[in-house]
């Protein structure tokens, strides 16, 4: 395992996360998925938002690129229409990809460009200090919802599912194994997937929630997954606070770089 | 019949001139009274092997840009003031992360909706200042159909050799007027691509004598970092208070210092004239006129026209018309451009000539606040 | 030589098609020319003005200030343009659907023709009334020149429409011989 860390960490560590924290989860589970698909890392276009889970980039030897707050999607979107041969992988938090970043959110599913969207979901703004994010899940406390959250959340995955994504799953950073299956699944997919990852924020989440310590929160999510299969199972007031990991959704459709590159056929023959 | 002369669109000329310049990344979103220019771009990219694509936003199409660059493309827009204002915090990523990128803003009357279909030359403040924090940038107001294609042209070679956003402000005048063109006997316009030569190991934010760095697009074997925070050589953040002096009088030395280079100024019967119009975009046509209907009066007036709008050359202004009995500027909003200029000019007899109603300042309005102003002043010389 | 010419009626008419029709015909007889418009939000109905000055010297100032030549195409454009006019101007209304009212004293050629109707009866096209429109302006003006305006018509319409545009040409420059 040290061997992956050497090959994708920059190891301009030490990092900015503090004790407890899912996102170095993430990235770990990141790079083992990237040994696992056996891109060149110079193929490799890891781009991110604004967060604590959005200074990855920063870590990770690949090109990288440190956007602003909710438009990774954006960047990337330019990016991978001109140059197709690169693996785009799009690294974003939250409130990042689902609040501010919602409407390119949206979009990149729905034009179903070839890259693989992984959103750190830690309930709530970490780096600003724990305000509600649009996945907080209601009654959540926050330093912005002190008397708990009345806003109700999106599901991630229904919403990328709804907007045209062409593969949804959800992981969490208790399962690390399971995550990195999915990262790799993702990547394999032709067309925009997108991967929830669940993670842990003791400080601005689990301290506001009952769960102060690293521990509590990895337990919270150990107690609270339950995979696409048993769900299938339980009924909706079984489900009520389960965190549902696994693949949700997978389907083929065109790719807007197929389409692109048909298009720019077609009016050259149109000459 | 002349055979090579043809009616054109500002607009339309502005789309030329990207394909001209080699752009081949257009991300933009529908605003009058840009749109033709992203019409002709939709009708022409593909056919040219070029990407065109219609952002959810503004904000996403000057991201797309902005990848799109990074990777090693010319992207532009085509937008206006609503859009352009949307586009802001992504200018200024755009300037500190050093991507080249061209905005082609349209103006149309503001605040807000305003206007959407009259023109006011609203956004040169914006174009200056629209961003938090320092930066510099290059900002050109072409006066014609024609000039609008060479400034297009040049808008991207000053993007892509300074590695900066580049603003295109053109008054909707120009954009929507139609007039003939013909360059079928013009030199080839000279295309500058960004400089990737370096020596040694890539640092990808350190610059040579030029205090532009090298630009190696993502994605071709130099694994690196961008991020707007403010970084230094090595491109990760730093707040080290010695380097971000360093990143900041970079930054804007790089432009401010090649002030000379970039900031374009046309002079029309200068030299004898006691009274001087400094002008820009659709404006200095008007100012034109009223300098030739002065003259017949017997009013030696001349135009200092600006074809950059920033960097703005204080030294240069100043030292042409000291020494003028009147400097009048005509301005198609209520005092924008005419702040700094009233700066430069020192002791000089100043006089803004101020309109903002959607319409084009005419030839006359700015004659008669002249002729009022020299009488008040003590009668024609 | 400086020509000033304003086109005005309801949006959807053709009207700024027809200044620019003008206008490079204008261009291709070696002249200057400028063609400007204003336009309102909407693409049909409501009122439209497209404009043009030619001049055998450089054009800086592109808008018409005084126009030789007005078109008026409908009432409310009629209304808000007639008094525009140069002393001894040329005024082009439609004959059925503009009454040129308050002209009492003034020196202006007033030509009432049946635009619209010839454009809808006789060429069976209504969308052609702009080139009608057209073609009644040079027959009063020799602005330009025929060979200029069949030049103009062919760079702005496709095959299939160019011959009922010149068509609709020399019908409109023959109402303004009669």
């Amino acid at each position: 395992m040290e061997a992956v860390y050497e090959k994708y960490f920059r190891g301009n560590l030490p990092h900015i996360w503090c004790p407890g924290c899912g996102n170095g989860i993430v990235m770990s589970a990141i790079a083992r998925a990237l040994d696992k698909l056996n891109y060149p890392q110079d193929d490799v276009l890891f781009i991110s938002g604004i967060g604590c889970s959005s200074r990855m980039s920063g870590y990770m030897d690949l090109n990288t690129v440190h956007t602003a707050h909710g438009r990774a999607l954006a960047f990337a979107t330019g990016a991978k229409v001109c140059e197709p041969r690169l693996h785009v992988f799009v690294l974003m938090g939250d409130g990042d990809a689902a609040a501010i970043g919602g409407n390119h959110f949206i979009h990149a599913c729905r034009r179903n460009i070839d890259m693989t969207a992984i959103v750190i979901n830690n309930s709530i703004y970490g780096m600003t200090g724990g305000q509600f994010s649009p996945l907080t899940p209601t009654g959540k406390r926050a330093t912005t919802a002190p008397y708990g959250s009345i806003d109700r959340a999106f599901n991630l995955v229904a919403l990328a599912e709804g907007a045209g994504a062409t593969y949804v799953a959800r992981g969490d950073v208790f399962h690390a194994v399971q995550l990195t299956n999915l990262i790799v699944e993702a990547a394999e997919h032709k067309g925009f997937s997108v991967v929830e990852a669940v993670s842990t924020c003791p400080v601005s989440f689990g301290r506001y929630n009952d769960m102060p310590e690293p521990a509590d929160m990895m337990l919270w999510l150990r107690d609270n997954t339950v995979t696409v299969q048993q769900a299938a199972k339980m009924s909706e007031e079984e489900l009520a606070d389960k965190i549902i990991i696994g693949k949700h959704y997978e389907t083929e459709a065109v790719e807007y770089g197929d389409e692109m590159a048909r298009l720019l056929a077609r009016a050259k023959e149109a000459e | 019949m002349t055979s090579n002369v043809r009616l054109m669109q500002g607009n339309e000329a502005c789309a030329l001139g990207a394909i001209k310049a080699g752009a081949s990344f257009f991300g933009g979103y529908p605003i009058t009274p840009s749109t033709e220019i992203a019409e002709y771009i939709a009708r022409e990219f593909p056919r040219l092997g070029r990407y065109f694509m219609q952002m959810e936003d503004e904000i996403a199409s000057i991201g797309a840009m902005i990848g799109a660059s990074m990777v090693g493309h010319k992207a532009f827009t085509a937008t206006s003031g609503p859009g352009f204002s949307l586009m802001q915090e992504l200018i200024g990523y755009a300037a500190v992360a050093e991507v080249p990128l061209v905005i082609i803003n349209v103006m149309r009357f503001g605040p807000s909706t305003g206007l959407p279909t009259m023109p006011q030359s609203g956004d040169i403040m914006q174009a200056r200042w629209g961003t938090h924090g320092d930066h510099s940038i290059i900002a050109l107001s072409p006066s014609s159909v024609t000039e609008a294609y060479y400034a297009t042209i040049r808008a991207f070679n000053l993007a892509e050799q300074y590695r900066t956003p580049v603003i295109l402000l053109m008054d909707e005048k120009i954009g929507h007027l139609r007039e003939g063109f013909d360059i079928s006997n013009d030199p080839e316009p000279e295309i500058i691509d960004r400089n990737r030569e370096h020596q040694g190991a890539y640092v990808p934010f350190a610059a040579g004598e030029s205090g532009v760095p090298p630009f190696i697009p993502l994605g071709q074997g130099e694994r690196y970092h961008f991020t707007g925070l403010t970084h230094g050589e090595n491109g990760f953040y730093t707040a080290d208070p010695d380097k971000v002096t360093a990143v900041m009088q970079r930054l804007c030395g790089k432009i401010e210092d090649h002030v000379d280079e970039i900031a374009e100024i046309e002079l029309v019967d200068f030299d004898d004239a006691d009274v001087t119009i400094i002008a820009y975009g659709a404006v200095a046509r008007s100012a034109h006129d009223a300098l030739l209907a002065l003259r017949k009066k017997g009013v030696k007036a001349g135009m200092l026209r600006l074809k950059t709008i920033w960097p703005f050359h204080t030294a240069k202004v100043r030292e042409l018309c000291a020494g003028k009995r009147l400097v009048a500027m005509p301005e198609m909003n209520m005092g924008q451009l005419s702040m700094i200029v009233r700066g430069a000019l020192g002791n000089t007899p100043f006089l803004p000539i101020n309109q903002a109603n959607g319409q084009l300042i005419k030839p006359h309005t700015i004659e008669d606040a002249i002729l009022a102003e020299l009488a008040a002043m003590g009668g024609a010389r | 030589m400086k020509f000033e010419a304003r086109f005005s009626g309801t949006g959807g008419q053709g009207i700024i098609r027809c200044a620019v029709l003008l206008a490079e015909a204008a261009l291709y007889d070696g002249y200057q020319a400028a063609q400007s418009q204003v336009y309102g939000p909407e693409s049909r109905g409501g009122s439209s003005q497209g404009e043009v000055v030619i001049k055998d010297e450089a054009i800086y100032y592109p808008k018409v200030t005084c126009p030789d030549v007005l078109l008026c195409l409908s009432q409310e454009a009629y209304n808000k343009y007639a008094a525009d006019i140069v002393p001894n101007g040329i005024l082009i209304i439609d004959s059925d659907f503009v009454q040129p009212t308050g002209l009492e004293g003034a020196s202006v050629n007033v030509h009432a023709l049946p635009i619209l109707e010839t454009a809808k009866t006789r060429l069976n096209n209504e969308l052609s009334a702009n080139v009608v429109a057209l073609g009644a302006i040079v027959g009063l003006t020799h602005i330009v020149s025929d060979a200029a305006v069949e030049r103009a018509l062919a760079n702005n319409f496709k095959a299939k429409a160019l011959p009922g545009n010149i068509t609709a040409y020399h019908a409109g420059y023959e109402l303004a011989s009669k």
